[in-house]
């Protein structure tokens, strides 16, 4: 497997594909079994939101390098409506969609570094890091 | 990918499938609903064993599908998630509030027969 995987997300089969290639990735890592689970629904929320939102989007996952230790880097990126509120998106239990507002919050909240960048009319990029313990 | 559901007695068990996408998901609820009605099942199992993924979207299409089957008179069980499913679940905030567990395929069915 190539250290870094561009996944075009248009449809729910592809999303079904980035997390496979997601959890393939992590198993390739020294993650917890339940940190390889957690990734890859992780994954599955970030391109399920490209395909709500967005309709189409990338999802770009790839390894990391520090020294002594590797880790994920998981990025979303669309070119959609961006996210008007970004404090009322990032706060537990909010959506305006269909999925529950799990993903952002949630996701921040599980993975060592995360950032997100979001413009009205231009488009949202996530970036997400884990690193092995 | 159409997920298979077998009939035993008076249950239907479903047993999905890793790659299972939204789609095959909400076919999966449709099938069950119209099979349930077709030979009056009181009881179905879906089992998760080896489903790679339960995300905010799959859990509410889960929870939606058990209090459909429910509104049809028939009582739903997941069964099988996984010790590192579960651990993820919770960490991740993702509930399966309001349905009933239980640890397999057999316990499952132990329960819909009390």
């Amino acid at each position: 497997m190539d250290s870094e995987t561009h996944l075009q997300i248009r449809s729910d089969a592809d999303i079904v594909t980035a997390r496979q290639k997601g959890r393939e990735m992590a198993l390739l890592l020294n993650f917890l079994g339940s940190d390889v689970v957690m990734l890859a629904t992780i994954i599955s929320e970030l391109a399920r939101n490209i395909v709500e939102y967005a309709q189409h989007g990338e999802l770009v996952l790839s390894i990391a390098q520090q020294v002594g230790k590797r880790g994920i880097i998981i990025i979303a990126r669309d070119e959609g409506p961006g996210i008007p509120d970004l404090e009322l998106a990032m706060k537990d239990g909010y959506s305006t969609g269909n999925s529950l507002g799990l993903g952002l919050p949630g996701t921040k909240r599980m993975m060592d570094e995360f950032e997100i960048i979001s413009e009205v009319g231009v488009g949202t990029t996530v970036t997400a890091k884990k690193w092995e313990r | 990918m159409d997920i298979p559901i077998l009939k035993q007695g008076n249950c239907l068990i479903a047993s999905v499938q890793p790659a299972l996408t939204d789609t095959g998901l909400l076919q999966l609820q449709e099938n069950l609903l119209m099979l349930t009605s077709k030979y009056r099942s009181h009881g179905v199992i879906i089992d998760v064993t080896v489903l790679d993924v339960i995300d905010s979207f799959t859990s509410r299409t889960l929870r939606d599908t058990v209090y459909m089957l429910k509104l049809r008179g028939a009582e739903a069980v997941i069964v099988g998630i996984q010790p590192d499913m579960a651990f993820a679940l919770v960490q991740l905030g993702i509930t399966l509030e309001g349905v009933k567990t239980a640890l397999d395929l057999e316990e499952g069915l132990a329960l819909l027969e009390r």
